[in-house]
């Protein structure tokens, strides 16, 4: 299978959205190379800003920029933006309602042999909360270039989690993304598993071993975790016999907590959670650590093998 | 729009009735801040009624000046302001505070026309003012960016990131005014986490500075204009100013940072200010 990473597919996106519309800024904060914003710095310096190692004042330029019309990205890493600078995306952005797209990388424990000081697994859950902001987690690279060129022209603030390795591309060109829509990618009458970013490949994989076992599950491509597709939710609800949530974060705060307050709200099925169970990371290898913290398709299968038998 | 030029009787006429908004606004709210309120009033003016490029019909034109208030809880002064400039009604003002109002506790740039980007967080502004006066840079506009930071606010890391990155920057077209009337919620600014010396550490950071009585319009109006005159550095208007300033019994009280007048206070504030002129 094709890998790539899809902070690499953002570096792509950027560029492309550059060469057609002036509007388009792109700040980040020492972190040109690494979140691939670089590549649009290259052509077109005037609209990129390295603000350096200023992650609060870099928000508060963004927002600045986008109140003179400017369409901006911002980027970090996850455990700094929203981490480091939560209040400044709170008020300048959030609260203002400025057209700021904070797209931040190195999201979850694929971070890998950094550590959990880089390891974001709590930024889903603190830019649900926020009122007019949108979060989407992007599944692989194709889906990455769809969801940056598409949020550009959506006014009004965005998050975009992306990861730092190399993932499985799991999508064709042909794949279209619409916000607020989850994508039905296998269709099966007994357990609903809905992911989100590199848990999706995963879970396609969990539905071919439950396949095997005589379990059909749907798999749903959940990249937009706000706004949620209650209607996809509550339709899968009235079919399947429960639902497994796996993301690459928190069990508290994320995908899982998003979907279980709509089912919980309205059908009375169980939703199991995959996810980091209230725990920090280490330092590993990204396979390593999916491993040890059961962020993989055998944990999924297991969960859904308890709501089916 | 009404605009005094630089006839400074008018304009302290107009300082005199911001005040007694300000009084009257807070004491109908039974809350906001009156101290660091009171202490802007001379800058506000300035701006609004000389200096700034901008109306309430241009308050959408891309070429407009831009004010950015940073220290958010001075609403009284600002709302104050933005209604004699025509902005809002001023019988709006008393709804301030109150629910359903556009006139905020702390500024809403969603509920407003005219305010740039929301603030009340402290600390926020001027990274905000930096980045609009780099779209001025980008799209090659005129227009310059005001920005009114509190002292007490100084204290906090995101101003220091900003000094420094607008520095490096040379950001000519940005101007910081500080609001330097020494006092903070808790009581004075140099015993709590002093900020002196400012003027060394502006000009460290590559910022041009000036030290002004910041309720002098004089003095406000030959920085504006000497700030102008720079064209490679940002410039910060050190405005030393008496928090309360015009009312008696506020005058370098830090109490009166956050707290209201009762009626008592109220009738006194509005009888000094009436008196004064």
């Amino acid at each position: 299978m094709v890998e790539m990473a899809t902070r690499d597919a953002y570096g792509k996106a950027l560029v492309e959205l550059g060469e057609r519309d002036k509007n388009i800024c792109v700040l980040t904060a020492d972190l040109a190379e690494s979140t691939r914003t670089a590549k649009f710095e290259a052509k077109f310096p005037e609209r990129h800003f390295d603000i350096g190692i200023e992650e609060a004042n870099m928000i508060g330029i963004a927002a600045g920029l986008a109140s003179c019309g400017k369409i901006t990205f911002a980027s970090t890493f996850a455990v700094f933006a929203p981490g480091r600078c939560y209040d400044q995306i709170r008020i300048a952005v959030a609260y203002s309602n400025k057209d700021v797209k904070i797209v931040s990388t190195h999201g979850g424990i694929t971070v890998g042999e950094d550590g959990a000081s880089h390891q974001a697994c709590e930024d889903i859950a603190l830019m649900r909360v926020l009122p007019n902001m949108r979060v989407v987690v992007p599944a692989d690279a194709i889906e990455t270039e769809k969801v940056i060129k598409e949020i550009a022209y959506i006014p009004g603030p965005f998050y975009v989690r992306l990861g730092r390795p190399r993932v499985p591309v799991i999508f064709s060109e042909t794949y279209d993304f619409e916000l607020g829509k989850g994508k039905v990618l296998r269709k099966g009458k007994d357990v609903a598993i809905i992911a989100c970013g590199i848990m999706v490949s995963k879970a396609i994989e969990a539905s071919d071993i439950l396949h095997k076992r005589g379990v059909e599950a749907t798999v749903v491509n959940m990249s937009t975790i706000k706004p949620l597709d209650v209607n996809l939710l509550n339709d899968l609800g009235g079919v399947v016999k429960g639902f497994v949530t796996a993301e690459e974060h928190s069990i508290y705060g994320g995908l899982g907590e998003a979907v279980a307050g709509v089912i919980s709200e309205n059908i009375c099925k169980p939703v199991k959670r995959v996810g980091m169970m209230d725990v920090f990371g280490e330092s590993g290898t990204a396979q390593e650590l999916l491993i040890k913290y059961g962020l993989t398709a055998d944990n999924i299968v297991k969960k859904a093998l308890e709501i089916v038998v | 729009m009404v605009k005094l030029g630089r006839d400074i009787a008018h304009l302290e006429e107009m300082a005199k009735e911001v005040r007694k908004d300000i009084v009257e606004m807070t004491y109908l709210a039974h809350s906001g801040h009156p101290g660091g309120s009171l202490s802007s009033v001379e800058i506000l003016v300035s701006l609004y009624f000389s200096e700034l490029n901008q109306s309430p019909e241009t308050v959408d034109s891309p070429d407009r000046d831009r004010f950015v208030l940073s220290k958010g809880h001075i609403t009284p002064a600002f709302y104050s302001v933005l209604s004699h400039a025509g902005y809002i009604p001023h019988e709006e003002l008393k709804q301030f505070r109150r629910v359903n109002s556009r006139l905020q506790g702390h500024p809403a740039s969603t509920k407003l026309k005219g305010i740039e980007v929301s603030t009340g967080s402290l600390g926020q502004g001027l990274s905000v003012a930096i980045g609009i006066a780099l779209a001025g840079k980008i799209d090659k506009r005129d227009y310059r960016v005001y920005c009114l930071v509190g002292d007490g606010e100084m204290e906090e890391g995101q101003i220091w990131e900003a000094i420094m990155f607008a520095g490096n920057r040379h950001l000519n077209n940005l101007i910081l005014f500080l609001d330097y009337n020494g006092l903070q919620i808790d009581g004075e600014v140099a015993k709590i986490n002093d900020i002196a010396p400012v003027i060394s550490k502006f000009e460290a950071f590559k910022w041009h500075t000036f030290e002004i009585n910041g309720h002098s319009f004089d003095q406000i109006f030959k920085a504006i204009d000497e700030a102008k005159r720079y064209p490679d550095n940002p410039t910060a208007i050190i405005a030393h100013t008496v928090k309360g300033k015009g009312i008696s019994f506020m005058e370098n009280a830090y109490e009166w940072h956050g707290k209201a007048p009762n009626e008592e206070q109220y009738k006194q504030a509005m009888k000094e200010l009436n008196a004064n002129g």
